[in-house]
């Protein structure tokens, strides 16, 4: 048995704190890792002539199609999410403090829910176009509208979902901008637009990227948006290689390449950002004073923070709610309650249990900052960016390998068969979706991390405090605000998590993502919107606590 | 921790684990059947239910993606608990068997009530319900006598004039795979760049989708498996009515070898624990009452001849179907989506 080596592992202690957080960083990324070295163990095995029918007739327009989706992605949430970051958190206009909470929203909506939403309004056959036809008299074809159902709708639904993670990170960063600095470039002679593209921007660059990271890491991941739009991706080539042409191989090293693209650009993100690191100096904060904007200026300062929450969210939640009201009476009963206690527990449990190797990984990047260790914990990130039922696969075939030999070991020595004890329970749900979050929850971590200067490590351990009671007394105090943060996008991300669900649940285990999309997916878009709602619902809550405690958390404010 | 305890630590999560796992899938004789189905919750359960209440076996589900079980059943091997699997089209049953995760049942009642063209040759899975994918057109643009077959809708006649759906649908990838087998390879190559070509907007959404863009005018014929029209026939809201009185329904193939129908299916599990409820499972699943309640709930046709079926399915009129060994549609799956993928078809 194993036991041996368990019980070496306490050996460990011995060494340096440091190192003991280096091994068990590495330790982490290793098993956070398994899934997607079993992945990309694939890309050695020679590759099939499935490859040649690719790359002669759907692989460029798969590579086309994601590229031009990552590109409008970047400008569409990009924009979106670093405009009303910088409006909200600089200036007073009407309704900014409800708008400063209430932008996070988008954050509940699951992306093919708002694609069905929206393909039910604006599709040729949805109450908008029958509207234009029914008063202008005009027969389809007569008058022009915008295919819903294009790379561009696409682009549209994914923008409208995901900026709040550009949002989120960049007005965290922002807030916490010292406004010294921005004072100081005001004296300099500074205009308001040019300490923004100057100062304000280029100091909230490593947040704005870490969102925008995030927001294209989910985009490529998608499946179930594109697949509805007719929109070929990188990803409906993997589902089209592994399950409509049998050929796993080449499907996982499909999966594996898009892995690698994507680990490349955030190297290349992170090389060009180069050895600069923005470290605030100075203690000295002030309450910002937001500047009060003119009424015309207000209005459109306004209208530009409601736009993204209007179209992300009230316009498909109203749809929602019209389609609810005649369904709700058959959809809701004793069982519905159980979804949402089932989805509600699986994604506070997954939330916690996501943030612990994401502080292990930031933390011993810290301590021990190598080449070695944030190449391990970048890759371990990756499983941000493949669909989830690539994840979901790649965890099973390790996982349902040690059930096997574990049952048959139990049932050779002792006539007792375990089952799946690892595949066949939660357990391989709540280690999917700490391998496919990870990304955010790390990313969390190590912007509030980043808010610590290095200077304060040096100064608690010249007290004597060792590396762990920094951690404890020094940085805990400082970082929980991002911890929040990480536990409740997490929260929301599994809540609305769908592929590796259905794949991994075991059985009689169903949550309210998996009841939508069977209503959906079954082309019941009116039955399938309560539970739809109820996702919104349940994630609303910590999203909601999680504004509020951001808003406390401006540096030099009074409640600090 | 010194290493007994954690021995002591690791055997005690070892045997709650266990005891707690035992009783859900439970190991005791065929008290419990456990299905991993592609049939969504709303169109199992039920009949899970009344299952339930007819023979006291108790049931355990999991519902999902059919190819996303699939691998899973393949990755648990042995230890899997699963007893029964359900899929939606006979793409995927024939892959459970070439992927050597089913095994040979012998029923009596499956092989006599099942047709043979709707059953695994070596009786590893067993069609549970027919859905057929014909033609739809719209009443007001189509003279419907201008339509006659699938190979007819590459046509110039239709030229902008067709949706369908995308080529990643498995319908239509079976619609095409029994195409390949009935008149070759070049032959379906050449129709399929004749129905691209045709395209009034670009593959996508789904087969309701189709039916509401005849409807509002986008298109004027399309091909959709009829259940989801008998579903717009039958909402009981007024404007889902509408958009179905607006189409008519049309059985290609009718002089030659018939119109394209897919399955439901189920198969046991090589290595299920509890056979003996399996079995009496796909058995209840053919009886006439459970036959009729697909026909009822979602105007699937029974596989079985003394089923009554539904109003719907009868106002939709008597076919004559495609005798295809259904098999061979799961065989040329692949060769199906290579083509479409050559043809352009997205």
């Amino acid at each position: 048995m194993n036991l041996t080596a368990l019980s070496g592992h306490t050996q460990v202690t011995r060494y340096s704190h440091s190192r003991g957080w280096l091994f068990s960083a590495v330790g982490v990324s290793c098993v956070i890792l398994l899934p997607i070295i079993t992945i990309c163990a694939y890309l050695f095995a020679p590759p099939s002539d499935n490859w040649d029918h690719l790359v002669e007739t759907v692989l460029p327009t798969y590579i086309g199609n994601s590229v031009w989706l990552m590109m409008g992605v970047t400008l569409g949430a990009g924009s979106i999410g670093v405009t009303t970051a910088w409006l909200t958190s600089m200036y007073q206009f009407p309704g900014r403090k409800l708008l400063t909470w209430a932008l996070l929203l988008p954050l509940a909506m699951p992306a093919y829910i708002i694609a069905y939403t929206y393909t039910g309004m604006l599709d040729s056959s949805g109450p908008v176009q029958e509207w234009i036809r029914s008063s202008f008299g005009l027969q389809y074809g007569e008058y022009w509208f915008p295919e819903i159902r294009s790379v561009g709708g696409a682009v549209a639904m994914f923008s409208l979902v995901l900026y709040p993670y550009v949002y989120l990170l960049a007005r965290a960063a922002f807030l916490n901008q010292s406004i010294c600095v921005l004072e100081a470039s005001r004296t300099l002679g500074c205009t308001p637009w040019t300490s923004f593209f100057y100062l304000a921007l280029p100091l909230a660059r490593p947040a704005i990227v870490a969102g925008l990271s995030l927001a294209l890491m989910e985009t490529l991941a998608d499946y179930g948006t594109v697949q509805y739009f007719g929109v070929s991706t990188f990803t409906t080539g993997i589902f089209r290689t592994w399950f409509g042409m049998y050929d796993p191989v080449a499907a996982s090293q499909l999966s594996a390449l898009l892995m690698l693209f994507v680990f490349a650009l955030i190297m290349l993100e992170r090389w060009s950002r180069s050895r600069a690191r923005f470290h605030h100096t100075t203690n000295t904060y002030q309450r910002l004073p937001e500047i009060k904007l003119q009424p015309g200026k207000a209005a459109i300062a306004t209208f530009l923070c409601a736009m993204p929450l209007l179209l992300g969210f009230l316009v498909p939640v109203f749809q929602l709610l019209i389609w609810a009201m005649e369904t709700y009476q058959e959809m809701v009963d004793a069982r519905f309650l159980v979804l949402a206690k089932n989805s509600f527990l699986l994604a506070g449990a997954a939330a916690v249990v996501a943030l612990i190797p994401a502080l292990i990984l930031g933390y011993g990047n810290r301590v021990q900052p190598s080449r070695v260790m944030q190449f391990f914990s970048r890759l371990a990130a990756m499983g941000y960016a493949i669909p989830g039922t690539v994840i979901a696969i790649g965890i099973l075939i390790p996982l349902g390998a040690m059930d096997n030999v574990l049952n048959n070991w139990m049932r050779e020595n002792f006539g007792l068969s375990t089952g799946l004890l690892f595949s066949g329970t939660v357990f391989i749900l709540l280690f999917a979706y700490t391998v496919r979050f990870l990304a955010v929850s790390l990313q969390t971590v190590e912007a509030g991390l980043g808010k610590v200067k290095p200077s304060m490590d040096d100064s608690a351990r010249s007290m004597g405090l060792n590396q762990t009671q920094v951690l404890k007394r020094v940085h805990l105090p400082i970082i929980k605000g991002s911890l929040l943060t990480a536990v409740v996008i997490v929260f929301v991300d599994v809540l609305k998590e769908l592929p590796a669900t259905l794949v991994l649940r075991p059985f009689n285990f169903n949550t309210l993502a998996v009841r939508a999309y069977e209503l959906a997916s079954d082309e019941r878009l009116a039955d399938s919107s309560t539970a739809a709602l109820a996702i919104v619902a349940v994630g609303i809550i910590p999203v909601i606590i999680l504004s509020v405690a951001i808003s406390r958390s401006r540096a030099g404010s009074q409640s600090r | 921790m010194s290493k007994t305890r954690i021995t002591r630590f690791f055997l005690c999560v070892v045997a709650v684990l266990s005891l707690t796992l035992n009783s859900t899938t439970g190991y005791t004789e065929d008290s419990v059947v456990n299905v991993y189905s592609a049939r969504k919750e709303a169109l199992i359960l039920p009949l899970l239910e009344r299952f339930k209440a007819e023979t006291g076996i108790d049931f355990q589900l999991v519902t999902g993606k059919a190819d996303g079980l699939l691998k899973r059943l393949e990755i648990e091997g042995e230890a899997t608990p699963a007893d029964v699997f359900i899929t939606t089209d006979v793409g995927r049953l024939q892959r459970a068997k070439s992927a050597n995760i089913l095994q040979a049942l012998d029923s009596e009642i499956l092989q006599s009530r099942v047709p043979a063209n709707l059953r695994d040759n070596d009786n590893q899975w067993y069609g549970m319900s027919r859905r057929a994918r014909v033609i739809f057109y719209s009443k007001d643009r189509v003279d419907p006598s201008k339509l006659s077959t699938y190979e007819g809708l590459a046509d110039e006649q239709w030229r902008n004039r067709l949706c369908i759906r995308s080529s990643s649908n498995i319908y239509n990838q079976s619609l095409v795979a029994s195409l390949i087998e009935h008149i070759g390879v070049e032959k379906t190559e050449a129709w399929a760049k004749g129905v691209v070509t045709n395209f009034s907007r670009k593959p996508g959404g789904g087969d309701t989708n189709q039916l509401e863009a005849v409807a509002a005018g986008q298109c004027d014929i399309t091909v959709v498996n009829t259940y989801y029209y008998g579903r717009l026939l039958n909402s009981g809201d007024p404007e889902k009515v509408a958009v179905a009185e607006k189409i008519g329904i049309f059985w290609p193939n009718q002089d030659d070898r018939g119109a394209h129908v897919n399955v439901s299916g189920a198969g046991v599990t090589k290595h299920a624990k509890h056979p003996g409820a399996a079995k009496k499972l796909l058995e209840f699943l053919v009886t006439p009452e459970s036959q009729n309640w697909y026909a009822e709930v979602n105007n699937e046709y029974p596989v079985v001849e003394d089923a009554v079926t539904s109003d719907t399915l009868r106002a939709f009129g008597e076919f004559k179907a495609d005798e295809i060994d259904l098999s061979i549609l799961g065989e040329k799956n692949r060769d199906a989506l290579q083509l479409m993928d050559r043809a352009g078809w997205q």
